[in-house]
């Protein structure tokens, strides 16, 4: 009986970078999550007359800055890298230094930027708006705390990245910062979306 | 770029060294497969002993049961189970036959061993994430399990966990209070390791795959586990969110879930604008493709055994199967309302829910005639894994078939919270899914431990078991026909009691089935240590896990890189020497004229 | 083996299908008006699936029997037609089946649900809790008094939480532990729960809906027929939902009558 049609064949298979996938698979699953949230938003707003709109604190605006910052030096440090990668000996290890050095200003802006947002959490305490206090409050702080928490996560990345740096094969080093990044600038986006629903919403 | 090796390398490190690097906290996906199939099976004989206890009560509702006072004297006083306790026992029984069964055996069991070697890599992607993920789904079992050793027990709210049964904590009756807590723990924390393992399922099947081997020429077994792992990604992401809000209602006051003004156990709550219906929405949405993601390995591994013992490839070849199964994974995010036709929600939306859920039979329907298509004109041969198989699509049948009924609202106005939909979930999960790992586990076990399971005990336990289930579950549809309400502990209304024989002869069947499961447990476990030394491959099967050693080496192929050649069910090819030609096999296939 | 796979597999499916065919436990008689469009359409599933059923695992007890292994003796032989006939097959058969049913389908449901409840309703306030059902009639003044879940007392039956010192409307309401209507005359429940999710079922009258904390669901059905049946919870609300229970009282106009005049009293 006949079954197949070809004749032996290896075709060639496409090279993806695990870590690349990785990270973009791992946005989905988040993005999916907040888009859970923001349904459980919308239904709770729409389902009861109890929803109270709130000002939003102006640090908000500024977090949203020092986290946009953050995205640009987190580029400038990976064109360091690259141009690390085709420089030799001192260029190199300069292009290596400011790689890093690069990273470390997008943490500190990344940690000043979680930072804010407590500050923030603390002036709406401050107006008597907790978790539980209307479910506009506490959609705000579900959301900001659950992508504060992404944020530290991607955080901890950055620092994987960082010691890849200090170490051997380019190839590595690349493969990490570049998951890193991709997945910061995604919190970045995310924050903004956040932002807008929030401002919208509440 | 790398580019150094032909392919990305996984298997950064050496083979590990003691005890508890090699079969502990190991990287080493086949050591992690066998991990969850072991968490699997303690928890199938928890979730099965739990079910003995609820048939029994259903039975003879006033039977003390021997031992139980002393194991839960407030849950069973005298050996007599209280209604409460029923219901723990039933929620129990729920969320682990669902989440740390279904979820882990055919799934994270199967796929963490099988899916790299069945595409030629030599581990996951991220062998680090997959250790992390086995061992915080063993936290979250253990969690859930610390339920029963609370003092008010635990909950009693279903696997499904409706609010405000679920959202208010304790006053709305016991083990709604810590006991609940740790169910919502233990889910949240199953998401978690779920979005882990299918993270790690997704990057490996699209960037480890070995020279030759596109994704036309992964086995179907592969492609389920790939496509389960897509719709495990955002299945549980929904999930995950849903938990916290809940637990946040519990703990926090807030009010995602409770309206305003319900008095609990004379207790005016003090939630207000809350939605039950909000958390219907977002549990079901995870909750029906979950049940795909309980089916579909299945499906996969049926069809991928299936051609070994019939020796011919599937009708359609590779498209057809993998077509159904990409449809059902795409059709089950439209259906999650089937399950809320009653809830009060829009009754329109009823009706579009009910398209999708009529439509989703198709594919279904297409992948039981290729099957049996398949069957048509073959030589088959009657090993243990091959009755499993042929037993799946009995019992596949039976329960899509009641499935019909219920994607109807017109028809579920009347079957809806009967046994009827009990008969149907339990035919398609706890009966074909079942089959589907017993067949992988009678297929794959020795190649996983190097040793042939006894074929005698084998087909002695496939008999019993495929009777008794349908000595089970037939039942169930004319209980529910008649109106049988489900998660009843007791039947006092006029017209159960004279119902009660038959629950009695589901009891019967019930017991003797779950006493033919140690028939298997036994030859598992005898045949793991004492079973007679399994061939490289026994079943003279084509894909690449048979082109190893039994059980394969540290890095799977022992440090050959293989290049494949053919796809993965050349059982019976025109011009090939042998009635099978391996995928890797450099001998080539006739042109087709 | 294979020859015992078909044995035993058509004894299973001939057992399964009689005790449907033979209708040995089934629906109970149907009393109300848009009922026989309900049992209709499970009918007609029934008859479809039946045959589907039937026929499927026969053709797999069939193909066990006739192709076992021959050890050579027979050759292999491929579906006529391969996938292609049963793809088409089942696209059409089953999709045939899928629109008819879901046309059907749709009718019955739209006599229940989308239909608007007839202006002379008697209209029933019901209200699900742990672990009863309430029902409340608005008395002689046809008005039904606000509802205060704080006045809720049990042990004095204010189980509603009405209000009649305050409340005029609620003075007159009649509040009972059975569902009393009369016969042919269109109904008007409006649901509530108390406390949980709860769920309305009457297996006689084809009608289930649940109750939702937060939400007044109404539902609207006519009884075709007298007797007493009963109403059972169907949503899990905790310890006491096996035994969560009312009766329905299916009585002539004239007995409703008398019955409400000395509920007013």
């Amino acid at each position: 009986m006949s079954s197949t049609i070809y004749k032996r064949s290896t075709p060639a298979v496409r090279k993806i970078e695990p870590s690349q996938t990785g990270i973009w698979v791992a946005i989905c699953a988040i993005a999916m999550t907040f888009a859970a949230l923001t349904s459980a938003l919308v239904v709770r707003q729409g389902a009861s007359l109890d929803w109270q709109a709130f000002a939003l604190p102006r640090i908000l605006y500024l977090n949203t800055a020092i986290l946009l910052a953050s995205s640009f030096t987190l580029e400038i440090s990976r064109k360091r890298l690259d141009a690390a990668g085709v420089a030799a000996g001192d260029a190199a290890r300069s292009f290596y230094d400011a790689t890093r050095y690069w990273l470390y200003v997008t943490l500190a802006l990344g940690l000043i930027f979680l930072l804010g947002q407590v500050l923030a959490w603390r002036i709406l305490a401050g107006q008597g708006l907790f978790l539980a206090t209307n479910p506009s409050s506490s959609f705000f702080y579900v959301l900001t705390a659950l992508h504060g928490l992404h944020v530290l996560g991607g955080i901890a990345g950055l620092l994987y990245a960082a010691a890849r740096v200090s170490r051997a094969a380019a190839a590595a080093k690349s493969r990490a910062l570049s998951a890193a990044a991709v997945y910061w600038h995604f919190m970045d986006i995310l924050w903004v979306y956040l932002l807008f629903i929030i401002a919208v919403r509440m | 770029m790398d580019q150094a090796s032909a392919q990305p390398v996984a298997h950064h490190h050496a083979p590990p060294q003691g005890f508890i690097r090699k079969y502990v906290f190991s990287l080493d996906h086949k050591v992690i497969g066998l991990q969850y199939y072991g968490l699997a099976l303690v928890a199938v004989v928890t979730g099965m002993v739990l079910s003995w206890l609820m048939r029994i009560h259903l039975g003879w509702g006033a039977a003390a049961i021997p031992l139980l006072d002393k194991l839960s004297p407030n849950g069973a006083p005298g050996g007599v189970i209280t209604p409460e306790y029923y219901l723990s026992l039933m929620t129990m029984h729920g969320t682990i036959m669902v989440f740390f069964v279904l979820t882990n055996a055919p799934f994270a069991g199967f796929g963490n061993y099988f899916l790299p070697i069945q595409i030629g890599a030599e581990d996951m992607a991220f062998p680090r994430f997959n250790m992390m993920s086995f061992w915080t789904t063993f936290a979250a079992f253990l969690v859930l399990i610390m339920a029963f050793f609370v003092t008010d027990g635990p909950p009693i709210s279903g696997w499904t966990a409706y609010a405000p049964l679920t959202a208010v904590g304790k006053d709305s009756g016991p083990g709604e209070g810590m006991g609940q807590n740790l169910w919502a723990i233990s889910i949240a924390l199953f998401c978690i390791g779920q979005l882990l393992g299918s993270l790690n399922f997704i990057a490996t099947t699209l960037d480890l795959r070995t020279k030759g081997m596109t994704l036309a020429r992964m086995p179907l077994s592969t492609w389920a586990w790939f496509i389960t792992a897509c719709i495990g990604l955002l299945a549980f992401a929904v999930l995950f969110p849903a938990c916290i809000l809940l637990i946040l209602d519990r703990i926090a006051g807030t009010s995602f879930f409770v309206p305003a003004g319900l008095v609990i156990s004379d207790k005016l709550q003090p939630h207000s604008g809350g939605s039950p219906l909000l958390w219907q929405h977002l549990f079901w949405f995870f909750g029906h493709p979950e049940v795909y993601i309980a089916i579909l390995p299945a499906i996969g591994i049926i069809s991928h055994i299936l051609p070994t013992f019939t020796r011919k490839p599937l009708l359609g070849g590779m498209r057809v199967v993998t077509g159904c199964m990409i449809a059902i994974g795409f059709l089950s995010y439209m259906v999650w309302g089937h399950h809320m036709f009653l809830s009060g929600m829009n009754p329109f939306s009823a009706l579009l829910f009910s398209v999708p859920t009529l439509i989703i039979t198709i594919p279904a329907t297409i992948a039981t005639l290729v099957w049996l298509g398949s069957i048509y004109g073959a030589n088959i041969r009657f090993t243990t894994p091959a009755l499993f198989c042929l037993g799946f699509i009995s019992v596949f049948i039976s329960g899509g078939i009641s499935g019909f009924f219920l994607a109807q609202p017109s028809i579920d106005t009347y079957l809806h919270a009967t046994y009827f939909v009990v008969a149907h979930f339990h035919f398609v999960m706890g009966v074909a899914a079942i089959f589907a790992i017993f067949a992988g586990t009678y297929f794959w076990g020795p190649k996983m431990w190097g040793r042939m399971m006894n074929e005698t005990l084998g087909k002695w336990h496939f008999w019993l078991t495929f009777i008794g289930v349908y000595g089970v579950f037939m039942p169930m549809h004319y209980l529910g026909l008649a109106g049988n309400v489900r998660r009843y502990s007791a039947f006092t209304d006029d017209f159960l009691i004279p119902l009660i024989p038959v629950h009695k002869f589901i009891t019967y069947s019930a017991l003797i089935t779950g006493a033919a499961q140690l028939i298997f447990l036994y030859n598992l476990i005898h045949s793991r240590f004492w079973g007679p030394k399994a061939a490289d491959n026994p079943w003279e099967a084509t894909s690449l896990e048979w082109d190893t050693t039994s059980p394969p080496p540290f890095d799977n192929f022992g440090g050959r890189h293989l290049t494949v050649y053919h796809g993965p069910y050349e059982y019976n090819v025109e011009g090939s020497r042998g009635d099978y030609v391996m995928q890797t096999s450099s001998e080539a296939a006739v042109e087709k004229t | 083996m294979g020859k015992f796979f078909a044995v035993v597999l058509v004894i299973i499916t001939l057992v399964s299908a009689y005790f449907v065919v033979a209708h040995t436990w089934w629906m109970p008689v149907d009393i109300s008006v848009h009922g026989p469009g309900v049992d209709h359409q499970l009918d007609e599933t029934m008859l479809g699936s039946g045959i589907l059923f039937v026929l499927s695992q026969l053709v797999l007890a069939a193909f066990v029997f006739m192709f076992g292994d021959s050890k050579g003796a027979r050759k292999m032989k491929k579906f006529p037609g391969g996938a292609t006939p049963l793809v088409i097959a089942a696209i059409v058969l089953v999709g045939i089946e899928i629109l008819t049913l879901s046309f059907v389908g749709s009718k019955v449901w739209a006599a229940i649900y989308f239909t608007p409840p007839d202006p002379n309703s008697l209209t029933v306030d019901v209200q699900a809790e742990q672990f009863a059902f309430y029902f409340r009639y608005a008395g002689p003044d046809g008005k039904f008094g606000e509802l205060h879940p704080d006045k809720i007392d049990d042990g004095s039956g204010n189980y509603f939480g009405l209000d009649p010192a305050n409340d005029l409307a609620a003075r007159d309401d009649i509040v009972v532990g059975s569902l009393t209507i009369p016969v042919n005359k269109p109904i008007l429940l409006t649901l509530h729960a108390k406390d949980v999710g709860h769920s309305f079922f009457v297996r006689e009258l084809r009608i289930q809906q649940d109750f939702v904390p937060g939400l007044v669901i109404p539902i609207h059905f006519t009884a075709t027929q007298t007797g007493k049946f009963e109403l059972v919870c169907t949503q899990l609300c905790g310890l006491g939902h096996y035994n969560m229970k009312a009766y329905v009282e299916v009585v002539s106009q004239d007995d409703f009558d008398k019955w409400l005049k000395t509920q007013s009293q």
